[in-house]
């Protein structure tokens, strides 16, 4: 329990936009799933954070809703990026690779000061 | 863009609530099916897939409510929520919502009316461009701290002076106006040729006046007031040009004054002349009659004008020492001068307007504070069930903001009703003085006041309870049971409430009782005269057909003998100053046969007729009066008055003695042949001055008043008097026919006394309600919570006399308390308001025993109800209580 990372801040949206570029139209539980799967099980999300979410980019406008069938034939609510959505990942992904690349750097050994 | 999309959308989000939450809740148990499904096919028994995903959701409900919070906008759907339920809160208790907004409503109705005075007399700026610049300039002396200029001593230092851009001067005057109906009389302005250009005042038609105007050889012109403009000439354009006979002479009108015009030290002047720098005053540095008004330069202070003035004043003084002597310089504020004698009462007033609220909000705060004790479970509870704090605490704020707009908006209402009637109280003679009055009413200044208070108000109303309710803890609140604690503390803070309450009316009693005392003393002062059954005229001659001393003593003559023929006309004398009005029209004197070191004796002049102190009912000391033969041709005798008397010749016998002018001229000489006890020449609430009084015979004038004895009520004279003077002069001019009694009653000093009296009086009776009502709440509040102690104490063989006492005692102690507090807090209130009390001090003992003494009364009434009803407790029931 204790090893797992909480999900940080800001981080969930991108997660989410991120699942739903490579999986296509999607419920809440299978983006939720395949959260925690690609992150090899190492993130500690509670399913329940994903909804707010979920509202918060459809109001956006990154996302779109509608009602279909699962799978196992259950009624279920399917999300699906919207061409801002694209647009919106595209932008949010570049953001973060920059912080990482900078952060790395700062966290690189033995590099610059004495 | 994205952030105001997702605004707006969430704005929208406060639509179709239902549809949304079904929406919701069906893809959260789709959720729950599908991770149920997923599990059981990992292997679970059906009951722990499903708490397996429960689980990992993070509990149904705090999902949804935190999708809720995203969904709308939280803030205004607590606000919509709080407020649903705080009208609801308030119409599920009628009685506690009534009576708040009652309450706060008086409170502020009064301090908003009497703001609205404040603010109209004291706040505005007067309207005059830069009129934070405009000062009043006076000369001073002995006798006045304000003295009027003479017309030399003006140009003096107009010439010399460096801290003034303009300086001009006024002086109030009066003309006969011939009109279709004859003559009649016309106040009017004497002014110096720049005096509208130092107020910044441009005429609405015409031209103000030219330098050119004042001088020697000038041609006589006039400007007109607005409503003269309108009312005597019908408001025709071509008014420019046009001549107009004022007294018998004739003028050009060349200028009319706009609508807005005000200049309150000559209120209702229709006419404005130029001083005639020729006149018999003019010439006369001894002659003081006018006023100034200047505008400062820039970079020029108070300070430096009077030093400034002063230096040039003691160059006067040793240049003209006969006539300058002891002459010194005043300068105020125009805007003091305006509001001066209004400002003294108008902070009173505002003071006691300021206790009612004070008490309005200390006694709704307790009913607040009372109904957030009761409804500390309901707190609990909403707490324990996840309200935060600041949710709880909106809740107080939403009510406080409830109970206040109700209030203040009613409190709105009935101050401009208020307002008006306070402003037609004003007797009409004061209105002219009190220009500033104009635009009174709820003004943006006035509104922004209230706003403020209504402001204070909610932040003291939500404070109050959340302050209490932090003090006590969720978990002790949720066993109500164990009411001891919490129930005690209440009652100590209901308890210091309530003291506060009663020491505010208490000050306020107080207050009240001695501005009515001094009413009374004011009414009641000795006149040295009998007020009843005396009407009055003021009648006004021209000079040019009556200036002649023969022809104006002839005028006075037939003017009392054809009234005294009137029906009901006991005597008729003339004066030319009617007893209480003020002191001025002075004269200064020197006694023969007394060292004279130069100083100014200054005494009160008037000219009396020989039936004058019959008349008025006055008391013969020595000697005798003067009678109607001793005019001219006889030698010129006076009556001075028992001061004047007691001052000048202390432990001498004045009668034969002569006085005369600073020189002794010879034809100034009059010889003293009565002293009268003194007459009350000036206002009510001033000290007597020494008076001598001439005959009108042998110093006549052509303004002066009649006055008529009657036998049947004087108002039943009062319609005739103008008419008969008429039909005996059409060119004569008369006005102002009234009763002394009227005129004593309506004069400023008796209006100020009367009205502070009135309004403090009303401030102190709705005080004194509030008060005793905040005391009752307290003991039966503390009854019910003892009902239980008191049936044990009962049980245990107490009496119901020892219920009583028990119950009693502690209110006594309340008033007590309320009282002493109230008494330390009436003295330093009086003390400060000592200028408005006449013959009562501050400390009036009977007055502060007497209002104790009906606090108390009042008190123990309030408290004798519960008190009653603790004796009355059935001791069963009593015990069985909870």
């Amino acid at each position: 329990m204790g090893n797992k990372a909480e999900v940080w801040q800001g981080t969930l949206a991108l997660m989410v936009l991120k699942t739903l570029e490579a999986m296509g139209p999607l419920h809440g539980y299978g983006i939720a799933r395949r959260i925690e799967q690609t992150s090899g099980n190492r993130l500690a999300l509670n399913y329940g954070t994903l909804y707010p979410a979920l509202l918060k980019l459809e109001q956006e406008g990154a996302i779109e809703a509608e009602w279909g069938l699962s799978d196992n034939h259950r009624k279920a609510k399917f999300y699906r990026l919207t061409r801002a959505g694209r647009k919106q990942l595209a932008r949010a992904a570049q953001d973060w690779e920059q912080a990482t690349a900078i952060l790395a750097l700062f966290l690189a050994p033995g590099e610059g000061g004495a | 863009m994205k952030t105001l999309r997702a605004s707006i959308v969430r704005l929208g989000g406060l639509l179709h609530q239902q549809r949304r939450e079904a929406d919701l809740a069906a893809e959260i148990e789709s959720h729950i099916a599908m991770h149920t499904d997923d599990a059981m096919r990992a292997g679970l028994t059906r009951e722990q897939a499903r708490r397996q995903a429960l689980l990992k959701l993070g509990g149904v409900e705090a999902v949804k409510e935190a999708w809720r919070d995203r969904r709308g906008v939280p803030f205004l759907e607590h606000l919509w929520l709080d407020l649903k339920f705080a009208l609801r809160q308030l119409r599920k208790n009628p009685a506690f919502a009534g009576a708040a907004v009652l309450v706060l409503a008086l409170g502020m109705c009064a301090s908003t009316a009497i703001f609205a005075f404040v603010d109209a007399a004291l706040v505005r700026p007067l309207p005059y461009p830069g009129a934070a610049r405009l000062v009043a300039v006076t000369e001073t002396s002995a006798g006045f701290r304000r003295a009027n200029l003479s017309y030399l001593d003006y140009q003096d230092w107009k010439h010399f002076n460096t801290v003034f851009q303009s300086f001009d001067v006024y002086s109030g005057g009066g003309f006969l106006f011939h009109g279709p109906d004859g003559a009649e009389p016309a106040r009017a302005g004497r002014v110096s040729a720049g005096f509208f250009r130092t107020l910044g005042v441009t005429p609405l038609l015409g031209r103000g006046f030219l330098a050119s105007e004042e001088g020697p050889g000038a041609p006589r012109v006039v400007m007109l007031a607005h409503g003269t403009w309108q009312q005597r000439f019908g408001g025709r354009p071509d008014i420019l040009g046009r001549a107009v006979t004022l007294s018998g002479e004739s003028y050009t009108i060349v200028g009319v004054l706009p609508a807005d015009f005000q200049f309150a030290p000559l209120g209702a002047a229709e006419f404005w002349t130029v001083i005639d720098a020729r006149s018999g005053c003019a010439v006369r540095r001894s002659c003081h009659d006018l006023d100034g008004v200047a505008r400062l330069k820039p970079g020029a202070t108070m300070a430096s004008a009077v030093a400034n003035l002063a230096s040039i004043a003691r160059q006067l003084e040793q240049q003209y020492p006969d006539s300058n002597r002891g002459r010194g310089v005043s300068v105020i504020l125009f805007a003091e001068l305006v509001s001066g004698d209004f400002r003294p009462i108008l902070m009173l007033l505002m003071g006691g307007a300021g206790l009612l609220l004070l008490i309005a909000c200390v006694n709704v705060a307790s009913l607040v504070l009372a109904r957030a004790e009761a409804r500390k479970r309901e707190m609990a509870v909403r707490s324990a069930l996840g309200a935060s704090r600041a949710r709880l605490c909106s809740q107080f704020v939403t009510e406080a903001v409830l109970l206040v707009a109700g209030a203040g908006a009613l409190s709105l209402l009935t101050a401009s009703v208020l307002i008006e009637t306070l402003k037609k109280l004003i007797p009409a003679a004061m209105l002219p003085q009190m220009s500033f009055l104009r635009d009174l009413g709820l003004n943006p200044a006035v509104l922004a006041y209230a706003a403020m208070v209504a402001v204070l108000a909610v932040a003291w109303f939500s404070l109050a309870p959340l302050l209490h309710l932090a003090a006590s803890k969720t978990r002790d609140s949720l066993a109500e049971g164990a009411r001891g604690a919490t129930g005690k503390a209440w009652r100590r803070l209901g308890s210091r409430l309530v003291v506060v309450e009663l020491a505010i009316a208490m000050v306020l009693l107080a207050g009240a009782a001695l501005l009515g005392k001094s009413l009374y003393r004011l009414l009641h002062v000795n006149l040295g005269f009998r007020p009843d059954h005396l009407a009055l005229i003021t009648v006004a001659a021209p000079d040019v057909s009556y200036g002649a001393k023969e022809r104006n003593v002839a005028l006075g003559r037939e003017i009392v003998s054809r009234v005294a023929s009137l029906p009901g006309v006991e005597s008729v004398a003339l004066t030319t100053q009617p007893p209480v009005t003020y002191n001025g029209n002075t004269d200064w004197i020197r006694i023969v046969r007394k060292p004279y070191h130069g100083g100014h004796i200054e005494v009160n002049e008037r000219d009396v007729s020989a039936g004058y102190f019959q008349t008025i009912g006055a008391r013969l000391l020595h000697g005798r009066y003067f009678s109607d033969a001793e005019d001219a041709s006889k030698p010129k005798v006076l009556v001075i008055n028992e001061t004047f008397a007691e001052r000048y010749f202390p432990g001498e016998d004045p009668i034969g003695r002569q006085i005369g002018d600073t020189q002794l001229t010879p034809k100034s000489i009059w010889t003293i042949i009565g002293v009268v006890a003194d007459i009350r020449d000036g206002a009510l609430d001033s000290e007597i001055w020494p008076t001598e009084y001439h005959p009108f015979n042998q110093d006549p004038s052509t303004y002066f008043t009649v006055m008529a004895r009657t036998r049947q009520k004087p108002e039943a004279l009062l319609p005739v008097l103008g008419p008969v003077i008429h039909q005996l002069h059409p060119d004569v001019g008369s006005t102002g026919e009234t009763t002394i009694e009227a005129s004593i009653n309506s004069s400023m000093t008796a209006y100020l006394h009367r009205s502070s009296a009135w309004l403090v009086g009303g401030f102190a009776a709705t005080a004194l309600l509030l008060g005793v009502v905040g005391l009752y709440g307290v003991v039966a509040y503390s009854v019910s919570q003892r009902t239980r102690e008191i049936g044990v104490r009962m049980a245990l063989g107490a009496g119901r006399v020892s219920v009583y006492r028990m119950i009693l005692q502690e209110a006594g102690r309340l008033a007590a308390a309320g009282i002493a507090l109230g008494a330390a807090g009436s003295v330093a209130a009086a003390t400060l308001a000592r200028k408005l009390l006449f013959g009562v001090s501050s400390w009036d003992a009977p007055t502060l025993a007497a209002v104790a003494g009906l606090l108390g009364i009042a008190a123990l009434a309030a408290s004798f109800v519960p008190a009653r009803r603790a004796a009355r407790v059935n001791v069963v029931e009593a015990l069985r209580c909870e």
